[in-house]
């Protein structure tokens, strides 16, 4: 369960403004997407879910721990895919998961469990001991994912986690969240692809330039805009088509 | 912070540049080159001290005498070039010895006869040749105004107020030090070399592969996971110290050093201690590197920086070989300075001073200490965190 209230960021003292007032909550057992155009001030939101920037003002909940005070805390409990997924390119993709294993904490025999669950939920077998120096996107992807994800959270954030994969790991990432749902875990993900939102999430937060431009279910959204389809309806929340069509 | 540091060295373990670069040259570098140096100089100085002097000498049959003295010393006499000056300048001829026309006539008048030694003292071992020349014209200067004053019935020993002797108390030892002031540097510069790659790769290089940003996301204080980084740094820092060490232990075994009448102590006992004295170092280099590459934002960034950074140690060698002057306290305390001196007290075989010892230790792991918290605080600034905004 994720709790944002009046969440504000900016950089350039004050001179950028960022995220600016964004409030939002994000329910156990749903899917939230944050949908917004480049720059929206997405991933700024995550970043400060996830402890790596702080806000200027406003406050967050996370599982009623207050990510600002408690790290460490946080950080345990949240697996995060950021939009940057570099991995070692001289280590094993096992390697890879096992470092991010061993950073959380986990024993010896827990890391190899949950690496053999992460291979099966996201079909690894093929390339999990190989050194990931060429591997596709979708093979970065899916180690970046088992990696974040190797102590079981309970809170799940991915920032744009489809971009640049094909057709069929998407497919493949859409059916690994919704089992991620299934199990009563809290996922929110970034995106700016509206396609992905419908098909995924229960809940939908238009995010644009800073602000939250609209909140509620697909079905919300479409009666308020008074619009046919999703993709009408978006582009008339926001105000402009720009960015979303990427 | 082990699991850090474990993973850092298996990373770059696995990447065969870094072996090679850190490993291998980082180590094997400074002992060629400090061989090939030392045995050139060496048998340069041997050559010259032994070799038969040849003299091309202009106007030889104006002063058969002196020439004849020449020969009997072993100097081989030679043909003078069309071009005497001419010949020196080109570097055909080193030093040529021109007796006037008038040599004669002043010789008989009792008048101090003239030769001139031609020679461009510039070059760099014909003060050697010029002192040998003289040295002999000298002998042969005595020798005639010792017979001149027996002859008016005066004894020789009056001309000669003052017999001054040199007591050279320099031990092979102490003279080896001259010959040696680069190997401290030689010495330093393998931290430097073996920390630079791990500060770079753990740090700008974490940046340019994009893997810093989900590193951090661990439940780790951020701290820990730099320490991590910089144990790591330091262990790859200290192997090539050591391997170093070893290295130019087995170097100096080839040396001409008996020739060169100096000892070169550097055996394992002086090699240990070499490393007790330079570990601090390593640190130090490993914390330096460390924090400069994490303000780059890509591999090639950062090297650009390192290639100002590894002239640091580079200084107190320098100022050495101007001033080479003996170690003082105050010397020991400054990081880099004090192993230089003190590397030098080991190589000339001087006893060990434990409070120097302290001192440089002590001071330079305090910097170094410094300089490593520094880094443990960098990873709290977004702007080292983020690739782009």
């Amino acid at each position: 369960m994720i709790e944002a209230n009046n969440l504000r960021k900016t950089f350039n003292s004050g001179k950028v403004v960022a995220v600016d007032n964004v409030s939002f909550a994000a329910r156990d057992g749903e899917i939230t997407g944050l949908l917004g155009p480049n720059g929206a001030g997405k991933t700024t939101t995550l970043r400060m879910l996830y402890t790596l920037l702080s806000p200027d003002s406003g406050h967050m909940r996370i599982d009623g721990i207050d990510p600002q005070e408690q790290p460490l805390s946080i950080k345990r409990a949240l697996g995060v895919v950021p939009d940057s997924r570099g991995l070692y390119d001289r280590l094993t993709a096992r390697e890879n998961i096992r470092y991010y294993g061993k950073l959380h904490g986990l024993g010896k025999a827990d890391i190899a469990r949950r690496i053999d669950e992460m291979v099966e939920i996201l079909d690894m077998s093929e390339f999990i001991d190989r050194r990931t120096t060429g591997f596709s996107q979708g093979q970065r992807v899916k180690v970046a994912i088992a990696r974040a994800l190797i102590h079981d959270p309970r809170t799940v954030l991915l920032d744009e986690p489809s971009n640049g994969l094909d057709v069929m790991t998407t497919r493949a990432l859409r059916e690994f969240l919704r089992q991620l749902k299934a199990k009563g875990c809290c996922v929110v993900l970034s995106t700016h692809i509206m396609q992905e939102v419908a098909a995924l999430c229960d809940r939908i937060v238009i995010i644009a330039d800073g602000k939250v431009a609209a909140e509620g279910t697909a079905d919300q959204l479409l009666a308020r805009s008074g619009e046919p389809n999703l993709e009408d309806a978006f582009v008339k929340l926001i105000g402009s088509a720009e960015g979303l069509l990427a | 912070m082990n699991a850090v540091f474990l993973k850092e060295l298996l990373d770059n373990f696995r990447d065969r540049r870094v072996i090679l670069n850190t490993l291998v040259i980082g180590p094997l570098m400074g002992p060629v080159i400090f061989a090939v140096m030392i045995s050139f100089m060496a048998s340069q100085a041997a050559e010259r001290a032994e070799s038969q002097l040849e003299l091309p000498v202009i106007g030889a049959e104006n002063a058969p005498n002196l020439i004849g003295f020449l020969e009997r010393q072993g100097v081989l006499i030679e043909e003078p070039p069309e071009e005497p000056e001419a010949a020196v300048r080109a570097e055909d001829e080193e030093v040529i010895l021109r007796v006037g026309p008038d040599f004669a006539e002043d010789w008989e008048a009792g008048r101090p006869a003239t030769v001139e030694i031609i020679a461009d003292q510039s070059r760099r071992y014909t003060g050697t040749t010029i002192s040998r020349v003289r040295s002999y014209l000298n002998g042969y200067s005595q020798q005639i105004s010792q017979l001149r004053l027996q002859l008016r019935g005066v004894h020789p020993e009056i001309t000669r107020p003052i017999n001054a002797t040199v007591t050279d108390l320099s031990t092979p030892e102490s003279r080896g030090g001259a010959v040696l002031a680069f190997l401290p540097y030689f010495i330093l510069i393998t931290v430097f070399m073996g920390s630079m790659h791990m500060a770079i790769d753990t740090t700008a290089g974490e940046r340019e592969r994009k893997s810093l940003e989900p590193l951090l996301i661990n439940p780790l204080p951020r701290w820990q996971i730099m320490t991590g980084k910089l144990c790591a740094t330091t262990f790859f820092a200290l192997a090539t110290l050591g391997l170093g060490l070893v290295a130019f232990v087995y170097a100096m075994g080839f040396l001409p050093v008996a020739a060169m009448d100096v000892a070169l102590n550097l055996d394992f006992r002086v090699a240990g201690l070499a490393f007790l004295l330079v570990a601090p170092a390593a640190l130090l280099a490993a914390a330096l590197l460390t924090i400069l590459a994490s303000f780059a934002k890509s591999f090639r960034e950062a090297q650009s920086y390192m290639g100002m950074v590894v002239l640091i140690p580079m200084i107190p060698s320098f100022w050495i070989l101007i001033d080479p002057s003996r170690a003082e306290t105050w010397m020991t305390l400054i990081p880099l300075l004090s192993q230089n001196v003190l590397i030098l007290e080991l190589v000339r075989g001087e006893a060990v001073n434990w409070a120097w010892f302290g001192l440089s230790i002590g001071t330079t792991a305090a910097v170094a200490g410094i300089l490593a918290a520094v880094a443990g605080t960098l990873y709290n600034r977004p702007k080292l965190i983020f690739t782009s905004g």
